[in-house]
Formats: C-alpha cells, structure tokens, sequence
C-alpha cells in the first residue's frame, strides 16, 4: 500500500532535524573563524594603536659652548633623563649648521625618553620616584603631552625606541616590489602566453605545466637559497640589497602570475581567437590585440596577489641577509636594505614595550597596505570584468 | 558546356549550360581528427561569384570541409588534411601557401556572431590596417562606411559607431561580422551557419545580403536549414558521412534529386 502523506511527513522529520544540524554547525565554523579573526584584529589594535602617538615634553633648551660638546649640558639636569637621546644628539650639528642660537636659551617642545612616553601611555615605566614626579607637575602645566607620532612614518630603524620608525622599511618594500614586478611581470605573462597561446600540448609542455604548479606549494625559504646561489653568488647581486631581495621575490611571484595568467588567457572565449585568424590576423597580432586585452584583468588581478604576497614575505629575505638592523632608508637597488615584515620581525625580537607597541603598528600598517592591494584587485576586476 | 562533377560514384554534369569561372577546385580532400578521418576524399568545385551550399546531416564533415578552405583547421593540433585544394592554380594545403595570407584572401563568418569586444568602427577598421589596406584617417573612414553599406547595416549603426560591436542585436552582431570579413576584400567569404542562432527576420535579412555580395564575393554557406539553401544557393552539394553525395544546381537537387540518400534527406525523412 502507498505511503500516506502523514507517514511519510514522520519519516522526513529526522532528515530535516539532521540538515539543521548541519547547517548550524556549518555556519559555528564560520563564526570561530570571523571570531579570530576579530580577536586578532583587536588585539593589534589594542597593541599598536598607542605607537601612533608620542609623548614630547616643553623644556628650555641652553644652547652654550658646552652643548656644542657635550649635548646634556643644554638640558636642565631634572630633565636630561627625560629627554629623548636622540633629540640631543642633534643639538651639536643644529649649532653648527645655525650660528645664531650659540648664547641663547629656547623653549621647545621636544621628543621625550621612551620611559616618559611609556608611563604617559599608563605602562609599565622604569623611572625614578623623582623622575615620576617631574613628569606628572610637567602633565598639570601642560608641558608634556602625546602627539601624533610623525617620526613612525618619517623615521627608520633605531636602537633608541621612541626613535624607531618604519620609513627605511617601507622604501626597501617599495623598491623591493619595484625589482620583482619588472622581472615577475613580464617573465611570468610572456610564459603564460607561450604556454597558452603558441605551445604545442605534448608531454614537455605538460610536464612544465606540472612543475610550475609545484612550484607556486614550494615552501618560500627554499626560494631564498635559490635566490642565494643565483642572485648573489652567480651574479654577484650586493647582499641584502633591494636587487637581490626583489628577484628572489619575484622567483616566488612568477609560478603565481603564470598560473592566474594562464587561467585568464584561457577564459578569453576562442571565438575571439576565430574571429582573430578569420581575418587573417597571426598568432602574435591575435594575442597582442584581442587576447590579452581581454584578460589583463584577471592578469592584474593576479599579479597584485602574487605581489601582496611577495610584500609580506619573510622567509627568503633571511636567507638574502634583509632581516637585519638597517637604519638608513636604501638610496639605491643596490643598497642594504630592510621591507616592513622583517621590521616588525625585527621590533618583535625587542625587550621595550615600545618596541613591542611598534611592532603591532608595524602589522596595522602592513596589513591596510595589503588589504589597499588587495582591493585595488577586486576593483580592477569588476571594473573591467567582460561579458561576451 | 558540361562541367565534370565531384561524386563519388559515377561522374555527374550539370544539365545547365554554365560559364561559371572556377574560384576553387578541390580533389581527393582527406582529412583526420587524430586517427578518426572525418573527410574521405572530397571533390568539388566552387564557381565565382556563386554561392554554393553545403547541407546534410549533423557530423558529416560539411564544418569541417568549409574550415579546410582557408586552413582554419590547422589551428586544432591532431588535424591532418591530405589533397587538393586549388585556388589561383595554388594548393592551399600546401605549406607554400602562408595561412594568414589565405585568410585575407578566404574570409569567413561564423556560426555564433562573434565581433571584437571593441567599438564597432574598431570591429570594421581592424583587419584592413593590420593588412595595410588603407591608412589611419579619411581613407581608413570611407572603408568602414562602404563595409557597413555593404552589409547593410550603416543606417542602422551609423550614429553609435563608437558604441562596442557586442551592444548589437544578433542579427546586426553578425553583419557587423559579415562587413568586418568583406572590409578585408576578400575573393570568397565562407559561411558556417550563419543564420542558426538568429531570428526569421534577421535571418531573411542576412539572405537577402547573401544575394547582394555574389555580385563580388563568392560564397559558400553550411546551413541546416534545406528551405535556406534552396532560397539562397545556385549549387548545392549533399555531404554525408564525409563523404559528397550528390552535387548539382540548386534547382535540380531540390526537385529531381539522382540519389535515393539525397532525396531522403531533402525531403526529411532523416538528417
């Protein structure tokens, strides 16, 4: 006999029972992820948003005979401690440069000691009861303050940490990127063309295909020793420079443009091709003028994820000798150089709580330069995405 | 005069008097997809300013023969193509023939319109200057009107020709294709069901610019549709199987057919 409606309602119950179920613990995975992902946002920053600002005290600065040489002389002994040491080593060559101020006293606003800034933030400082009391009559007279933190961008590496900024990293990212996108770009769409457009599919080319797939999984320190033996050993590439750091950089980005290349070369739709050939256009013409025009968005789009991913690699620069202690923002491509993420591996090895705040705005930074990337992608593909 | 025709069985003549120049003589075309052979020895002649008819069944080769005709099929790596095909007492198959130079002088329509996703003017001007035909300009101008009146479709387009060529209707899509292979000045355009993914109106316009252009072009057409080949062509070959069947002036194939396959064909009973 048939099943009644009813009956079979019955059976049904516990199907539908189990398909909620595993709808809600489908949905519970996506909320533990949106729920790290939360927390390690807010945890950097709660941790880097205090680097933003800095803590300058108002004090009158002496300039005599004596601090031409002795720059501690120019500040009140109450405050020498206070003032960051840096500012007071500029004080012989400002002299110097300035005839002017020999002989007279100034009031200026000036950088403090990273102790002053951490207890200003309501850290943990090491500062003496006396110290402590300077700072907090200075806070009533509004003689101390924080302010925006300018010398984070303007500044590079320091060993003093209310110095330290991440401007030297930032130019060694910049030409670091400059190198790998003139070597990876051309290279990597030029070898997807080949492959797509003009390649015979025989074993060799499979075999190639094969490999450079491999290629994009293979761990990126093995890259830097790549980049080691070529780059500076064969070619003799300065080490820790922007020139071999790019390079070796864009040794990793190329099987990534190869790949998105490739995938959007063959998503140009071959009646485009037949088109093409049909008026008597050749291979290259009909590449160069129908094929990728078309598919320069998906090449963009992966060429700028390949690069995002190149901008926050680590790994092969240790290798290349760029996780180092580079104050000086590189001049040339052939300069030592350092890029943001090894900065802040950099900052993270540092005992400070400067350092340690510095380190979070380091990766705050980094990370909206790489979602700016990464949207730019996004954009660039439904700007010019075609429909045919 | 009798024209000696292409068949596989027993030689076959028109029983028009003809003064039809040849445009193309193919004899003995083999071709192969990998080991499969699609096309078992062809033989047959494409007359100027023509337009001749391929039709039969899904699969017997008719595609596959037009592509042979300006080596369109040389783009597909397992292809291997045996044979004659004469144009300007030239094999075209042969690799003293540069296949580029062919396409400019064979053009070719496709089954799904397919312009460049550029500007309509773009669709048109393309190919004549990559050719050199005309120059940047004035001249470059005046080509791509003639193309346009020529397919009939410059009234239509003449105020948006900066507008992409993919804006189009499908009907216009394909003769905006269709003026694009004649802005090349091609002798013969190839048509491989050029009307089966358009409307009956689009359809009865893309005929009736069939007829005009065979005062200049020659052409040879694949079509599905037995109604459309009668209207449009004066010769009609039968493939089947890769193989030409029967092959004679329209009027005759449609009304007193030699082969018993053709007349089952033409009259529906398969196909």
């Amino acid at each position: 006999m048939a099943q009644s409606l009813d009956d079979i309602s019955r059976q049904l119950k516990k199907r539908h029972r189990k398909s909620a179920r595993m709808k809600w613990l489908s949905m519970s995975a996506l909320i533990a992820a949106g729920i790290f992902l939360l927390f390690f946002l807010a945890d950097m920053l709660i941790k880097g948003m205090p680097a933003f600002q800095q803590a300058y005290i108002q004090v009158e600065v002496d300039y005599n005979e004596r601090a031409a040489e002795l720059p501690l002389a120019a500040v009140e002994a109450d405050y020498r401690e206070l003032v960051s040491r840096g500012y007071l080593r500029l004080i012989p060559g400002r002299m110097a440069e300035d005839d002017s101020l020999l002989g007279t006293t100034q009031t200026e606003w000036v950088l403090a000691d990273d102790a002053v800034d951490q207890y200003l933030k309501g850290g943990k400082a090491r500062l003496k009861d006396k110290q402590v009391a300077v700072i907090d009559r200075m806070v009533e007279e509004g003689r101390a303050e924080l302010r925006f933190n300018t010398g984070f961008f303007t500044n590079g590496d320091s060993k003093l940490p209310e110095m330290a900024g991440l401007a030297s990293a930032a130019i060694g990212s910049v030409l670091v990127l400059i190198v790998t996108l003139a070597f990876a770009f051309p290279v990597g769409v030029m070898t997807a063309v080949y492959l797509e457009e003009f390649a015979p599919d025989n074993r060799f080319t499979r075999f190639l295909e094969i490999n450079i797939n491999n290629l994009a999984a293979i761990p990126s320190i093995l890259f830097g020793l790549l980049g080691l033996a070529i780059f500076i050993n064969f070619f003799g590439a300065p080490r820790s420079s922007a020139l071999a750091g790019g390079l070796t950089l864009g040794l990793m980005t190329l099987p990534i443009i190869i790949i998105t290349s490739r995938a959007a070369l063959r998503a140009v739709p071959d009646s485009i091709r037949q088109a093409a050939y049909g008026v008597g256009a050749t291979r290259w013409q009909t590449v160069r003028d129908h094929v990728l025009p078309l598919s320069m968005p998906g090449i963009l789009t992966g060429s700028i994820i390949g690069l995002a991913q190149a901008l926050g690699e680590t790994a092969p620069l240790i290798i290349i000798g760029m996780i180092a202690y580079i104050p000086d923002a590189p001049g040339s491509f052939t300069q030592a150089a350092t890029v943001l993420p090894a900065q802040i591996f950099t900052w993270a090895g540092m005992p400070e709580s400067a350092y340690v705040e510095r380190t979070a705005a380091g990766i705050l930074v980094l990370l909206s330069v790489l979602i700016t990337l990464n949207a730019t992608a996004v954009y660039l593909r439904k700007k010019f995405e075609h429909r045919w | 005069m009798t024209t000696k025709l292409a068949s596989p069985g027993a030689p076959v003549t028109f029983n028009q008097e003809t003064t039809h120049d040849l445009e193309l003589t193919v004899r003995d075309l083999k071709l192969w997809y990998g080991d499969k052979q699609a096309l078992h020895g062809i033989d047959l002649d494409v007359y100027q300013n023509n337009i001749t008819a391929l039709i039969g069944p899904s699969g017997c080769g008719k595609s596959t023969f037009l592509r042979c005709l300006n080596r369109m099929n040389d783009l597909i790596p397992s292809v291997r193509a045996e044979g004659e095909i004469m144009m300007e007492g030239k094999n075209v198959l042969s690799k003293q023939v540069d296949e580029v130079a062919l396409r400019k002088k064979v053009g070719m329509v496709f089954q799904k319109p397919n312009p460049f996703p550029k500007s309509i003017y773009e669709n048109i001007a393309y190919a004549p200057r990559m050719h050199d035909i005309v120059s940047k300009g004035s001249e470059q101008d005046e080509l791509v009107e003639r193309s346009l009146r020529a397919a009939g479709l410059w009234d239509e387009v003449k105020d948006q020709l900066d507008k992409p060529g993919t804006s189009l209707s499908g009907g216009q899509q394909q003769r905006l294709c269709i003026a694009r292979t004649i802005a090349v000045q091609p002798s013969v355009i190839l048509m491989d069901e050029p009307t089966s993914a358009l409307d009956p109106i689009s359809t009865a316009t893309i005929e009736e610019l069939m007829h005009e252009l065979k005062q200049d072009f020659t052409i040879v057409v694949v079509t599905h549709n037995m109604q459309q080949a009668a209207r449009v062509a004066d010769y009609t070959a039968f493939f089947h199987l890769g193989k030409v069947i029967e092959y004679n002036d329209t009027a005759t194939m449609f009304s007193t057919p030699e082969k018993q396959q053709t007349e089952d064909y033409i009259t529906g009973r398969y196909g």
